[in-house]
């Protein structure tokens, strides 16, 4: 009787395995660096090339580095929102200007607004495969420490932003 | 999320329109088959299972740059595995390390193999205990 | 009008497939004829209204109604019409469709070909596949209505998919879910038999032809998925382990070791509770591919794009079906075991071997499918399993397997003395070495040990595949003397030959270079020249393209032209790469193109492809020789 009941047992442990990968989104790549510091970079800024924007600029206080591009549409659609986080002060938008064209990028904050602190560009794409980047866009939240302490990829909103970053912005301040 | 995922997926989302470098990336046959091979087995981060050696998406040519140079300054595969995972982890790799969580997926075969072949030899062993009866109504082939 | 007659349909042929499955089984618990006697008609009725609701999809699609939004998602005003009737099967909501459709052709030909059959037993088979369409069913009236409206219709649709517009791509889901839903049949039988408490050979016998002819569709499916992927997606591959793939490869590889199982108990009355397993796993292994596929838990160019609430139903029902059909298993089983024996040389341990080994292999693709979600599960974070795992993983217990195929066939059942055994493969075991060494290296000039097992293996299975064959031929009677279903299977097992050696040589062999190239330039590529003529626009009827058109030469003599083409499409807008080949028996030239990289400078991928068609042409000779079992006369239980 026993090892008639063996397959019956192999697909209910199964199941549960099925359910799970029913919740999970399969395209969401985990970030390799939450818990760890933030890898190493030193890159020309996008408004003043003669000047750079490195790692060191992350230490010292809690700050978001936003991975984004001209040629990314959900960049565009969280622009705004970006601008409104920016204008009320709450935290440093850093970003990344990835694999764009410098031109490009440069009429696009001039046309729509610059919300960052500092602009990074990372023109070959470097730096963005150095952070684990996979798709634009991307925000890091950084503790004061330069340590990644969460990823999100996609377009930010209120809503978002409420529900992902203020809780662990707070967390960081205790 | 999704709908804000495939939003992102169709910023760079490769179109059936295949990657090809264009030229030779080393003059060295060794070299060129080692970087083939390996190109082979590293995953788009984008794409929807696709190595970076058929993908179009620039993640992947941007990769395929990084691993050349990797290749050049003479890093062998596993420490340009482990460049990788560093960045993406585990995923990656189309083939998955040998050692830690997958180290049970390159046993699988043998043991299941193995076993599998235990639980034939005892059933035919009983088999071989009982009586072979008597031709039955079919034809078969002769033999 | 006509969508909502089709949306109607279903709701009837819903409520037929309830009668259909509740009278006949509770007809078969009762001994009533008159209940069981529901089941063939209801069948037939069913199978009407599906059809009636099929077709109404095709004329909403032929027809350009937009205002289904079905139609809208996936067809397109210049789309060509053998197209627009293939986008019907081409998203979700249709393949499902054609999905129930099937399931009631086969329920109904299961219907018409059965009057050898005792009623009980097929009223229980008929009352089982009822079930199952009624879940189907359920699934489409409650979650996926292919007849949804879209108000205000659309203008135009959102075109189908470039990638689905190709006649290859156009058949291959028909005929690889006339195998998968096939599976039900076996499956119903084996339910049938368990609720009756018993199984004996005429049981398999019955089941046998149903099965087969499964069997060699799904062959074919999947053979055809290949060859598609190979000639349109540009790579030059032809497979890929992608879970979509996997999700059709594992109810083949049950499938197979089912044909065998069943060979087994029909003629000795032993293995049956390996068949029924076998028949349960096999349509479960096809209803969870149904699942992986549409259920957005994977990622792969080939699922359906659905979403999970989908997922879940499917799931459910699956789990339902399967966890009912093994406890029914579980309880029933046990009490059917043999007392008969067999020896240790004899074709049912070559047999017991054969189920195994494919056993082994299933669960080692169902493992490399499934591990990337068990490890995130158990927090391991995401890994990627491919192609490198497969390979090594599936060949553990496929080389045994081949080389086991070739001795069994001529092994005696009960058993087997082994002076004849022996002496009768001296010669083909020497001759198979011989070509294992030579092919490789005469026609391609290099071995390695590698090359050489592969090729003696395939060389080995294609000689003791024709032993039979041409012993008989040999003797006065002929063809006469060999019975189709010896015949069909040593046609099957020479299709494997071929398959094993297409395969061997163009992994070992294959050659494929990245090059610029300026036009008019030549480059050589396995010792061919290929020279790029001219660049020219070609004009579709729903695309554009940029065509290249390269010339092919063996020192200097002419061999062929190819075109690569790479497409932009009207609607979509999509970039397709078409692959230009130049196709003989013994090779394969494959070219594509890649981007203009400078004026007139264009990136090209050319490719030796040696024996590829072989893979293919091997896969279909299988299949064929499945055909050709099924003619065998005993199992015409029609013919009355």
């Amino acid at each position: 009787m026993n090892r008639y009941l063996l397959p019956l047992i192999a697909v209910i442990v199964m199941i549960p395995i099925l359910v799970l990968g029913l919740g999970s989104d399969p395209s969401k790549l985990p970030s390799q660096y939450i818990g760890k510091s933030a890898p190493n970079f030193s890159l020309p800024m996008l408004t003043d090339p003669s000047r750079t924007m490195s790692t060191a600029d992350l230490r010292g206080q809690v700050s978001l580095v936003n991975i984004w591009a001209t040629w990314c549409v959900g960049c565009r659609v969280e622009h705004g929102f970006l601008m409104d986080l920016a204008d009320s002060n709450t935290i440093p938008i850093y970003a990344i200007n990835w694999r764009d064209n410098r031109l490009d990028a440069l009429k696009f904050l001039s046309q729509l607004g610059n919300p960052y602190a500092a602009s990074g560009f990372d023109g070959d794409g470097r730096v963005g495969i150095d952070w684990g980047v996979y798709g634009a866009p991307e925000t890091f939240l950084i503790n004061s420490e330069g340590m990644v302490v969460y990823r999100f990829t996609g377009p930010l909103n209120r809503t978002l932003w409420e529900q992902e970053f203020v809780p662990r912005i707070a967390e960081l301040a205790n | 999320m999704k709908q804000l995922l495939s939003m992102l997926a169709l910023a760079f989302l490769s179109t059936s329109v295949i990657a090809i470098d264009s030229g030779r990336a080393f003059d060295d046959p060794d070299l060129q088959a080692r970087y083939e091979r390996l190109i082979a087995e590293v995953r788009c981060v984008t794409c929807q299972n696709q190595n970076i050696k058929d993908s179009s998406a620039f993640i992947a040519a941007d990769l395929r740059r990084e691993i050349r140079r990797m290749m050049g300054e003479g890093l062998s595969n596993d420490q340009i595995a482990d460049f990788l995972v560093t960045r993406y982890g585990d995923f990656a790799l189309y083939r998955p390390r040998y050692t830690g969580k997958t180290l049970v997926l390159w046993i699988a075969p043998f043991l299941l193999v193995f076993f599998g072949g235990i639980a034939i030899a005892r059933v035919v062993r009983h088999r071989m205990t009982l009586p072979v009866g008597e031709v039955s109504d079919e034809s078969g082939p002769a033999q | 009008m006509i969508p909502e007659i089709g949306h109607f349909a279903l709701i009837l042929a819903l409520s037929l497939a309830v009668c259909q499955s509740v009278l006949p089984l509770v007809g078969a618990h009762r001994d009533n004829t008159a209940l069981m006697s529901v089941a063939r008609s209801t069948s037939f009725g069913q199978f009407f209204f599906v059809a009636v609701s099929f077709g109404c999809l095709i004329w909403a699609f032929v027809n350009d109604d937009f205002s289904v939004l079905y139609v809208a998602k996936n067809s397109q005003l210049l789309l060509p019409t053998p197209y627009k009737v293939s986008a019907v099967w081409s998203a979700h909501e249709g393949s499902l469709l054609m999905w129930i459709l099937i399931l009631t052709i086969w329920t109904a030909a299961v219907a018409k070909f059965s009057s050898g059959i005792p009623l009980k037993l097929i009223a229980r088979v008929i009352g089982v596949l009822g079930l199952l369409s009624v879940g189907f069913l359920l699934f489409a009236l409650l979650t996926s209505n292919p007849f949804e409206r879209l108000i205000p219709a659309a203008i135009d649709g959102a075109d189908l998919n470039p990638l689905l517009q190709d006649p290859g791509l156009a058949i291959h889901p028909p005929i690889l879910y006339i195998g998968y839903v096939g599976f039900s049949v076996a499956f119903a039988f084996a339910i049938a038999a368990m609720i009756g408490g018993d199984l004996d050979q005429n049981w398999a016998r019955w089941t046998r032809p149903w099965t087969t002819v499964a069997w060699l569709f799904l062959t074919i499916g999947i053979a055809l998925g290949s060859w598609w992927a190979y000639y349109e997606l540009g790579w030059g591959g032809w497979w890929f382990w992608d879970p979509v793939e996997n999700a059709s490869f594992m109810p083949w590889l049950i499938g197979t070791a089912l044909i065998h199982s069943l060979a087994v108990t029909e003629r000795r009355g032993l293995f049956k509770s390996w068949t029924l397993l076998l028949a349960i796993t096999a349509f479960s292994l096809s209803l969870l591919g149904t699942f992986l596929v549409r259920s957005g838990i994977i990622v792969s160019v080939h699922a359906f794009a659905t979403d999970p609430t989908r997922g879940f139903f499917i799931l459910t029902f699956l789990a339902i079906v399967v966890i009912g059909a093994l406890v029914l298993y579980a309880w029933r089983a046990p009490a059917l075991d043999s007392t008969v024996g067999f020896s240790l040389l004899s074709r049912e341990t070559f047999l017991l071997l054969n189920n195994v080994l494919l056993v082994i292999a299933t669960i080692l693709v169902l493992l490399g499918t499934l591990a990337p979600l068990i490890v995130e599960m158990l927090n391991g974070g995401k890994i990627s399993i491919g192609a490198p795992w497969f390979e090594i993983a599936f060949l553990v217990p496929m080389i045994p397997l081949v080389l086991l195929l070739g001795l069994g066939m001529h092994t005696a059942w009960r058993k087997q003395n082994s002076g004849p055994w022996m002496r009768l493969f001296r010669l083909p075991v020497i001759a198979a070495v011989i070509i294992g060494v030579v092919l490789p290296l005469m026609f391609y000039g290099r071995v390695s040990l590698m090359l050489i097992i592969g090729c003696s293996a395939a060389a080995w299975i294609v000689i003791s595949s024709l032993i039979q064959p041409v012993r008989s031929l040999r003797r006065k009677e002929g063809v006469a003397g060999i019975t189709r279903s010896a015949l069909g299977m040593s046609i099957a097992h020479l299709g494997v030959g071929l398959f094993v050696i297409g395969v061997t040589i163009t992994s070992a062999f294959g050659v494929e270079s990245d090059r610029a190239m300026r036009i008019g330039e030549t480059l050589e590529v396995a010792g061919l020249q290929f020279e790029f003529r001219e660049l020219r626009e070609v004009q579709g009827p729903n695309y554009t393209a940029i065509e290249g058109v390269l010339e092919v030469r063996d020192g200097g003599e002419f061999i062929g032209t190819v075109r690569p083409q790479k497409r932009q499409y009207l609607v979509q807008k999509n970039w397709m790469t078409e692959a230009g080949i130049h196709p003989t028996w013994n090779k394969d030239l494959f070219v594509a193109l890649g981007d203009q990289i400078g004026d007139g400078i264009w990136s090209v991928r050319i490719q030796y492809k040696p024996l590829i068609r072989f893979i293919w042409i091997g896969a279909f000779i299988m299949a064929m020789g499945g055909l050709v079992t099924v003619t065998d006369r005993r199992y015409q239980t029609a013919v009355k």
